[in-house]
């Protein structure tokens, strides 16, 4: 059955340009001074919301094209570089503007706080995808050793959003949804429906059918 | 407007006081909501006259306090207090109140009474937060021991910066315990009683190793989820500054008496 190509004629600069509007709305109410008493916290919250977000994204690509046959597969490398993106502000704006830069305090929060110890590997294991996230090391590592590093992401997300969940002070809804629709994304890995052998792809491609 | 006579009080800081606006947007009570804006948005909806609050227990002459007997007391002084939350921010707000112990001395309360539990309304059609499936069980309900209640610190506040309590700061009335986490400062209070018992405690209930009974404000007891060496202080922006915490939240000097002998790493 052919995939619709509807949803691949946009530009993947549109996508970045989407994905970081987020982040320019967020620049804005800095500057406005807009983002209530306390803004550290709005910061750091709503850029660690949009990473999930974006991870979740990319997360739901392969899904879509396996099931509804939607191939947003041209997106997915800009959906994750953007949540990498987000990722990386988020740590920032925790080490910098709220712990500013207290090394001692930073290092007693990773040791002893289970949410922070979570977030930050979550954070360590994204790094080498994002290094990798280029055709130069698609083909450098080879597509089936390139695939099985990006299978991190699955452990990737699935620790940010607990990371979310181990922080609130209650059981809140919203870090449950988070956490649920990761689990379920990663697990639906498990029940593609059945395909046909292919032939052999150049390694861009075959990469995006089987991550 | 409260018809208070605004006059120093020794025990207000000189600490410069958080803007009206920061006070009333940057809340935590969830009986309206968990973000810091919901109390904001959502605690219109309470309906806070008619107010009494019973008092109870361990006493000899119970009774019903109107909440307009507390309103138009000449006793309503302003005190400008610190306060600390558990969750490692703080800002200073001008309450306007009454101490708890002038209400509380008029009760014959009999000789076990040892400590005083406290209880906030539970009204789930005006209090959205009471309708969620999840978080805390209501009511809301807090306690002190008998002389941390008695402490001249210890108010029932019915005001901030000179207006009449607003809803989403825990109207009509509530408590201020300067010394302790905010949590312990417990709002919209429809109950009040002597107990024998150390009185069960809300966020204690819900996180035993997190929350104790006595919460003082203590840096060098760090919370599982936050270190309590130092604080974000509220309203100071972007590149604001952070400060080291003080023992007792600064009230060292006032109340460090209560607590001779007692392991407070063990008692938290």
């Amino acid at each position: 059955m052919a995939q619709s190509k509807l949803w691949t004629k946009a530009p993947t600069w549109v996508v970045y340009s989407l994905g970081f509007l987020p982040a320019a709305y967020l620049v804005y109410g800095v500057v406005t001074n807009s983002l209530g008493p306390d803004p550290i916290a709005v910061l750091e919250n709503n850029l660690g919301e949009h990473a999930l977000q974006f991870l979740l994204l990319g997360l739901a690509i392969t899904p879509l094209m396996r099931f509804a046959k939607i191939n947003l597969v041209k997106y997915r490398r800009a959906i994750g570089l953007i949540a990498f993106f987000y990722v990386v502000l988020h740590l920032l704006v925790y080490t910098l503007l709220d712990r500013q830069l207290d090394l001692n305090a930073i290092i007693g929060d990773i040791w002893k706080r289970p949410y922070i110890t979570i977030g930050m590997s979550a954070f360590l294991l994204l790094v080498p995808l994002a290094i990798t996230s280029n055709n130069f090391s698609i083909r450098k590592l080879g597509a089936a050793t390139w695939n099985k590093l990006h299978k991190i992401v699955y452990a990737a997300v699935i620790l940010g959003a607990l990371h979310y969940m181990l922080l609130t002070k209650t059981w809140q809804l919203e870090p449950i949804i988070y956490f649920t629709l990761a689990v379920l994304l990663v697990a639906s890995r498990k029940f593609y429906p059945k395909r046909k052998k292919q032939t052999r792809q150049n390694p861009q491609t075959s990469k995006t059918q089987t991550a | 407007a409260l018809n208070v006579a605004i006059k120093d009080s020794p025990y207000s800081t000189k600490d410069p006081a958080n803007p009206f606006e920061d006070i009333t947007t940057y809340n935590n009570f969830y009986e309206f909501g968990t973000g810091k804006g919901d109390p904001a948005a959502n605690a219109g909806a309470l309906t806070t006259e008619p107010w009494s609050i019973k008092v109870g227990g361990l006493v000899n002459n119970p009774s019903t306090i109107d909440i307009n007997d507390i309103l138009n007391s000449p006793e309503l002084e302003e005190r400008i207090y610190r306060l600390r939350c558990v969750e490692a921010w703080s800002m200073v707000i001008p309450w306007v109140g009454i101490p708890l112990a002038n209400v509380l001395k008029k009760y014959d309360y009999q000789g076990d009474a040892k400590y005083v539990s406290f209880e906030t309304l539970v009204r789930p059609e005006e209090m959205i937060g009471q309708r969620s499936a999840f978080g805390l069980d209501w009511p809301y309900v807090e306690g002190l021991r008998l002389d941390e209640a008695m402490h001249p610190l210890t108010i029932l506040a019915v005001g901030v910066y000179g207006k009449q309590m607003p809803n989403q700061n825990g109207a009509p009335i509530r408590l201020v315990v300067p010394w302790k986490y905010g949590f312990k400062s417990i709002k919209s209070i429809v109950g009040i009683n002597f107990v024998a018992q150390q009185p069960p405690t809300t966020w204690n209930l819900q996180a035993p190793s997190e929350y104790g009974f006595y919460s003082n404000v203590n840096p060098g007891v760090d919370h599982p989820r936050w270190s309590q060496k130092s604080e974000k202080i509220i309203g100071s922006g972007i590149f604001g500054s952070r400060r080291q915490t003080e023992q007792f939240n600064g009230y060292k000097e006032e109340v460090a008496s209560l607590y001779e002998g007692m392991d407070l790493v063990k008692n938290y």
